[in-house]
């Protein structure tokens, strides 16, 4: 066990633990945001730099702070390190850089991407971003290209995050869709547009940050927080079967996987709770379902609004423990 | 006991006066004062022959405008609705078509956009909370009607006809606040 201290806090980790990962078990405000990093997905992070931090002394043996700042997502802690997150100046600043960076071929369509309201690059930008644009050249455009018969991709929104091609090459058994290009030019891509024809595609839309892969089925019904979200199960053969419901009145509009407040889906049963494309897209019927009851959102998130039932009590929690 | 309001006041039961008991002084002192008002300065107005003259930024009935080339600007983004105190917006998205670019500025829009008038407080909140320009109030006055169901407007009475535009820039300010 090492000890390392962020943002004045002391905490206690397994050596080899990333910095945001001991950031994480101390939670709250010291967590650094994470766009690309995923922990339910070995491989992911170290690209988006929106996790950067400040160590102000290296370890113990070498109190030497780190010249310039390191992704906290892809740092493992040594004993006595002391970092700073929330207290720096410096990665202030460069959290607003970063996000300027991101948001310069992002289009600024939130009115009308779905995932607005649920976006992290949006949340991000709310608290780090700056209110105008200087970016003067035009930015890089392109047409939204459907990935099989129930996902689209607007590679215009893309921050190039690799999370979905992580799930391509860890949850499915044929790669299928990948990167191509480099730097300014890259994007994602199927091979010619081929389908990704897998049972757990799907899962590519939950783990976007931004709204770059979006459900079809879903693509303009509604918004999220007009939505109600409920936690449902089902009896299903290839997946743990719990999942979120995204009701209005008894119409369903939408189920993706339950997730953290990192924005990462729950773990099901001991394992990453990833749900196959059969209840994802095909089951969008009450009947499919049996609801468990309304999921506890933060009250400050846009989701909350307008949702006038208090959050589920004892007695709805011990059915769902019960399930499990 | 002192009241503790002060205002507390005995109720007196004396004996009224013959002048009193007849009524008629004061009967006439009523009728006088009502005589007196006949010459007055008139308090209201003979509407619909004679308007009240409103401000520019008064908060009257709903328009949804659109751009100079005559599309929609709503694009459904739902923020009205949101932003609504009273409840009073409904919305359904639907996706422009190819051949549609002429209609609606983005490529969602509108397809149902409601306002229920009896619910709406006319606060404004909406038209702050636009992110596209498209819900604005304006200085007209929501007619009175018969039938509650035709206090519901639709997207027939609310987007502004192609051919008579609904003038809205003088409620329009770039972050300064222009002179009434």
């Amino acid at each position: 066990m090492v000890k390392i201290t962020i943002d004045n806090v002391q905490v206690e980790v397994e050596e080899g633990t990333t910095i945001l990962n001991a950031a994480r078990k101390i939670g709250g405000e010291v967590v650094p945001p994470a766009m690309c990093y995923y922990s339910k997905l070995p491989g992911t992070g170290g690209k988006c730099r929106t996790c950067l931090v400040e160590v102000a002394a290296g370890s113990e043996k070498d109190p030497r702070p780190m010249p310039k700042l390191v992704a906290s997502c892809s740092t493992p802690v040594m004993d006595g390190m002391v970092v700073k997150n929330k207290t720096s100046e410096r990665v202030h600043e460069n959290r607003g850089a970063i996000v300027e960076f991101l948001l310069i071929n992002h289009p600024l369509d939130c009115p009308v991407c779905d995932q607005a309201g649920e976006c992290h690059l949006q949340d991000l930008s709310y608290e780090h971003g700056a209110e105008k644009t200087r970016y003067e050249e035009e930015r890089r455009t392109f047409d939204p290209i459907d990935i099989g018969d129930k996902i689209k991709l607007h590679m215009n929104r893309c921050i190039l995050c690799y999370r979905c091609v992580h799930v391509a090459d860890q949850l499915t058994d044929k790669r299928v869709h990948g990167v191509l290009n480099r730097g300014e030019h890259s994007e994602i891509s199927t091979y010619i547009e081929k389908a990704v024809d897998n049972d757990f595609s799907g899962n590519m839309i939950d783990v976007c940050p931004v709204g770059a892969l979006t459900d079809k089925t879903f693509r303009f019904k509604s918004r999220v927080w007009f939505l109600k979200p409920m936690e449902a199960s089902c009896a299903c053969d290839k997946c743990s079967g719990n999942v979120l419901l995204w009701m209005f009145g008894n119409e369903i509009y939408r189920v993706t996987a339950r997730k953290d407040k990192y924005g990462e889906v729950e773990d099901q049963n001991g394992k990453p709770g990833w749900i196959c494309n059969t209840c994802r897209f095909e089951k969008k019927s009450p009947e499919n379902w049996k609801i468990i009851g309304p999921r506890t959102i933060n009250r400050h998130s846009v989701i909350s609004q307008g949702k006038y039932i208090s959050p589920r009590s004892n007695s709805t929690k011990n059915i769902s423990n019960g399930n499990k | 006991m002192q009241s503790l309001s002060n205002r507390k006041k005995v109720v007196s039961n004396k004996k009224m006066t013959f002048l009193e008991r007849i009524y008629l002084p004061a009967i006439f002192g009523g009728m006088w004062i009502t005589f007196k008002h006949l010459f007055r300065k008139n308090n209201t107005l003979k509407y619909p022959e004679e308007q009240r003259v409103l401000v520019p930024i008064y908060r009257g009935l709903h328009v949804l405008k659109r751009d100079e080339q005559g599309r929609e600007n709503c694009t459904a983004c739902g923020l009205c609705a949101v932003a609504c105190p009273a409840e009073a917006i409904t919305m359904v998205a639907a996706e422009r078509v190819k051949g549609e670019e002429n209609l609606y500025r983005e490529e969602k829009y509108a397809e149902l956009y409601e306002i229920d008038m009896l619910r709406c407080i006319f606060c404004g909140l909406c038209e702050e909370a636009c992110p596209k320009e498209a819900i604005f109030l304006t200085d007209r006055l929501l007619p009175a009607n018969f039938e509650r169901d035709e206090f519901i407007y639709g997207k027939d009475r609310l987007v502004e006809p192609i051919d008579q535009r609904i003038d809205i820039s003088k409620r329009q300010h770039t972050g300064k606040r222009t002179e009434l």
